[in-house]
């Protein structure tokens, strides 16, 4: 084939990922919060790590409860069904969510007040249940939306803008979720760019529920000094546990990594996690026990220790445990939603 | 003694040669957990193959052992099986509630008495068949078992007594225990052994019989919730999300079976449904929700304690428009109230459940096989509406026996209302989640997962646009709530129509009633017409928001009687509410003491007004 007209000069090429898409299908809409809040670094990384990945958005269900940080469901994924529902109970919903349509992918994102307060009953029991989703907690130690009270993560010490100490135990979501079972359980920091999105991705791999708790600052309400979650506190106060890095399944490029220095973490999708040995020591996320008394410890040396803590394959999700058939409930045909009548009139013999 | 004293409260059936044929109640008097529903159920079913219409309404406590417990059987050549306080026949098992029950009785009574109970007799106007309940079991059986086959003993005095059909009994035992042919056949042992007794020591009366009839030719008995069970799996429910609470449990309980057998893929024995029993109800709500708005036609079921915690949910649903239903058993509150005794006494709180403005349809069952229908119905009307749909059963209906015509298999369709796929939007059909295309008030909604770039939209509970985005606008909120509204009225039109029975030539008294009441509606109309020359139209409400009928009937009539199983007549509140011009008009007849509704408390009412207006004419 030929044509009159000289070719124009090529325009840069967009980046698009595996499914063809650029960013921008990933964004949603300008958040509306404080300037400079660890959770618009949050949705940040959420954007990249589902672009990165090449998750559809068409196929995600973000799923929020009330709160700062479920306000932000509404700033990523804007081609993605969206669902910013009541105050605690986004894990039941989230539930709902799942049964009804086995092929999407759950974002859920949450607060601290929604998870570790209102809505702490409700959580653990989507954990136990080992519902599939992705359950991210914006976690600062603070009610934001309603100006700054303590929230039941705060740590014991911790002192309000006002001047309150908080003399209440904290209440750790990674630690209640490892004790309920929860096979996939990561915490982070919200400036911690590289670690977060490699903790989403490997929750998008993870099939049942997957749990991260991301310290993230709120600027205005608890930033300052006395926090034990403001930014200058949890930048001087955390540590990482690895080096930790995704390796999607569809990657061509083999795992390049020094053994004896590496821990490889395969996901049942085929993707990797891998985890780097920082200063020779190594943490063995597949260890209950450990994971437990690491967390236990950090509480008392109020210190944060950040990564993948605890890693269980082969848990059965919620819809396997029920047996569902593999397509959506949501779009079953009629005919496969009503036995026939002659199951009908057999029933209505039994009662004769 | 005659049986006429029997007669004030009953529309009764024929006497023959002074035997009253085919109209009795029979009271059974035990301790709970003692094994003596079988032997009632064997009773009553007996009774129902004998062709007589029958119900069975079992009285129980809030306890798994050891309280009183009543069972309450009334037979009726025609039909009329509501509940009537005064029992014909009371068989005395229990000691705690023995001296209470026999003082209860009419004079002239039977009274069925374990002998070890007779020190608790201290009348003389009733006839007394002592029974050596215990002697007798012993002879059958040894132990543990006794406690149990002794109840079958009393089956056997009152078949003699009322001369029930021993084939009938039999089939009823077989019926009973199915494949446990072991325990059939002690049954059928000690019910022989018994009968056998009773003949020899106990003379036949002659004031009640039960003669065959062929009355329940093609029925069935049932419970309520057994019914709304089947309704929940035909109707094509996928997530049933539930928290146990008496009376509502065995509504799922029964689901979880049925759908087990019936509900999987015959190719791959993959289950076509997902039950969760929830951590409580706020959390069975949130499932539903979630479920609602994922595509899934899911459900609950509770009681009035639930619906209160799954109040907020009731709102969002509401208001973010998204499918689900409730079936509401209800029982008496408030607060833990009464759990095993009935009541309407939600209405108004289910109506207008969570904060703000608030309204919810409520499809009101007045009959088990409308349980059914209904159940089915409203996961329909859910989708149609995108809405909350409450079905609002109560304990008599769910948890009590009843004889019906064998429900017809599904007659209507399962319908999913307005949903844009990515067909239709690949076609260039426009979407904007919250916009009245239709002018009916029901918008249209895609599904999660449409594969489509422009089927997203954004639910929340907060203030929207047409096209789902968050406003503060003022215009935007209150355009969402009139069409709201707007959408309510749509529904008037959409949900079953209520029943209208009028009387020959009609009549200028309306009797209103819904739910349970039915029966003892009918029973009194009948009773007021054949002895008292009063006729009455009758009006049976089946859902809320009421239709254009509803106004008909009160507007032609000069008076209406709006009978309820509450205290603070909330039908004719709300009623009241919306037709303020028939406020004067309505008057209530108000039950509630956990019993279920006589026919006798609603004669009572117009036989006192009736006798007032002549007095003053």
């Amino acid at each position: 084939m030929t044509t009159a007209t000289e070719p124009a000069p090529p325009a840069k090429e967009p980046k698009v990922n595996r499914l063809n898409l650029e960013k921008s299908a990933y964004k949603g809409l300008a958040s509306t919060l404080c300037k400079g809040c660890g959770h618009d670094s949050i949705t940040r990384a959420i954007i990249d790590s589902l672009f990165d990945y090449g998750v559809d958005p068409m196929k995600v269900a973000k799923l929020s409860g009330i709160g700062c940080s479920s306000k932000t469901s509404a700033y990523f994924l804007g081609q993605s069904h969206g669902f910013n529902s009541v105050h605690g109970r986004m894990a039941p919903i989230a539930t709902g969510v799942a049964l009804a349509n086995r092929e999407l992918l759950n974002i859920g994102v949450s607060g601290d007040g929604d998870t570790a307060s209102i809505g702490l009953g409700n959580f653990l029991h989507m954990v136990r249940r080992n519902v599939p989703m992705i359950y991210l907690i914006e976690n600062n130690g603070c009610y934001g939306l309603t100006k700054g009270q303590f929230s039941a993560t705060a740590d014991r010490g911790a002192v309000l803008r006002k001047g309150q100490t908080n003399e209440l135990h904290v209440i750790d979501c990674c630690a209640l979720a490892i004790e309920l079972g929860c096979g996939y359980v990561g915490r982070s920091y919200s400036g911690d760019f590289k670690q977060l999105q490699a903790l989403i991705k490997g929750a998008v791999a993870h099939p049942g529920t997957a749990v991260i708790d991301v310290i993230s600052p709120c600027i205005t309400f608890n930033d300052h000094d006395g926090s034990t979650k403001s930014f200058k506190y949890v930048k001087e106060h955390k540590g990482f546990l690895h080096d930790i890095d995704f390796r999607p399944f569809f990657g061509t490029e083999e795992v390049d990594y020094s053994p004896g220095e590496t821990r490889v973490i395969e996901m049942a999708d085929g993707s990797k996690i891998t985890l780097g040995k920082i200063n020779g020591s190594e943490y063995d996320p597949t260890d209950r026990f450990e994971a437990l008394k690491l967390l236990d410890r950090a509480i008392d040396e109020k210190f944060y220790y950040t990564g993948l803590i605890y890693e269980e394959a082969g848990i059965k999700p919620l819809d396997e445990q029920l047996e569902m058939t593999p397509e959506p409930l949501a779009t079953l045909p009629a005919e496969r939603l009503r036995p026939t009548d002659e199951c009908f009139n057999k029933i209505m013999d039994m009662f004769r | 003694m005659s049986a006429t004293a029997a007669k004030t409260d009953a529309g009764l059936s024929p006497v023959v040669d002074g035997t009253v044929i085919n109209d009795v109640v029979v009271e059974v008097a035990t301790a709970n957990g003692t094994g003596s529903q079988s032997a009632n159920l064997i009773l009553m079913r007996a009774i129902f193959y004998m062709g007589i219409p029958v119900s069975g309404k079992n009285l129980f406590p809030s306890n798994i052992q050891g309280l009183p417990t009543w069972f309450n059987i009334r037979a009726n050549g025609e039909g009329w099986v509501a509940r009537r306080p005064h029992p014909d026949f009371l068989i005395a098992m229990n000691p705690e509630t023995a001296e209470a029950d026999i003082n209860a009785l009419q004079p002239g009574a039977f009274l069925i008495l374990r002998d070890s109970l007779k020190g608790f007799l201290k009348r003389d106007d009733l006839v007394v068949c002592e029974c050596p309940f215990d002697k007798i079991v012993a002879g059958i059986v040894k132990g543990l078992l006794r406690k149990k086959v002794v109840n079958v003993l009393y089956v056997g005095v009152i078949a003699h007594l009322l001369g029930i059909d021993v084939e009938a009994i039999e089939k009823s035992i077989d019926w009973q225990f199915g494949t446990k042919k072991k325990a059939a056949d002690l049954n059928k042992t000690a019910f022989r052994e018994s009968l056998e007794w009773a003949r020899e020591n106990i003379p036949s009366q002659e004031k009640f019989q039960l003669q065959k009839s062929d009355a329940n030719e093609g029925k069935i008995v049932i419970e309520g919730n057994e019914a709304s069970a089947i309704g929940v799996v035909f109707g094509g429910a996928t997530v049933l999300a539930w928290y146990p609470i008496t009376p509502s449990s065995s509504v799922c309980e029964y689901a979880i079976d049925y759908f087990d057998k019936y509900r999987r893929d015959p190719a791959t024995d993959k289950a076509t449904y997902a039950v969760v029993q929830a951590e409580d109800e706020l959390a069975s709500m949130a499932m539903v929700v979630g479920a609602g708005w994922a595509g899934a036609r899911a459900l609950t079921a509770t009681a009035g304690p639930g619906i209160s915690l799954m109040s907020e949910l009731a709102g969002l649903s509401y208001f973010a428009e998204i499918p689900t239903v409730i079936i509401d058993v209800q029982r008496m509150g408030p607060s833990t109230g009464l759990p095993t005794r009935t009541c309407q006494g939600d209405i108004l709180k289910a109506y207008y459940l969570s904060h703000g403005d608030c309204k919810h349809v409520l499809l009101l069952p007045g009959s088990v096989e409308e349980n059914y229908e209904f159940t089915m119905e409203a996961l329909n009307l859910a989708e149609q509406l995108q809405t909350l749909v409450f079905v609002m059963s109560d304990l008599d209906l769910g948890m009590n026996y009843w004889v019906t015509d064998a429900f017809k298999p599904p007659t209507k369709s399962i319908t999913r209302g307005k949903i844009v796929t990515a067909e239709d939007l690949e076609n260039g059909v426009e979407f904007a989640r919250y916009r009245d295309v239709d002018g009916d008030g029901v918008c249209h909604r895609t599904l999660p997962g449409t594969p489509h770039r422009d089927a997203a939209y954004f639910t929340r509970g907060t203030g929207h646009t047409d096209t789902a985005t968050y406003s503060e606008k003022p215009e935007d909120w209150k355009n969402n709530m009139d069409r709201l509204v707007h959408k309510f009225e749509t529904a008037r039109s959409a949900v079953p129509a209520a029943k209208i029975e009028t009387a020959e030539g009609g009549s200028e008294i309306g009797i209103i009633a819904y739910g349970s009441s039915d029966l003892a509606v009918r029973e009194a109309r009948h009773i007021l017409a054949r002895d008292h020359d009063l006729s009455t139209d009758y009006l049976r409400l089946r859902a809320l928001p009421f239709g254009a009928e509803v106004d008909q009937f009160i507007r032609s009539h000069r008076v209406i009687y709006l009978v309820e199983q509450n205290r603070d007549a909330q039908v004719a509140g709300i009623i009241r509410a919306e037709r303020p011009e028939f406020a004067t008009k309505i008057k209530s007849v108000l039950h509630y003491d956990g019993m279920p509704i006589d026919a006798g408390v609603i004669l009572a009412r117009l036989l006192k007004d009736g006798s007032r207006e002549n007095g003053s004419q």
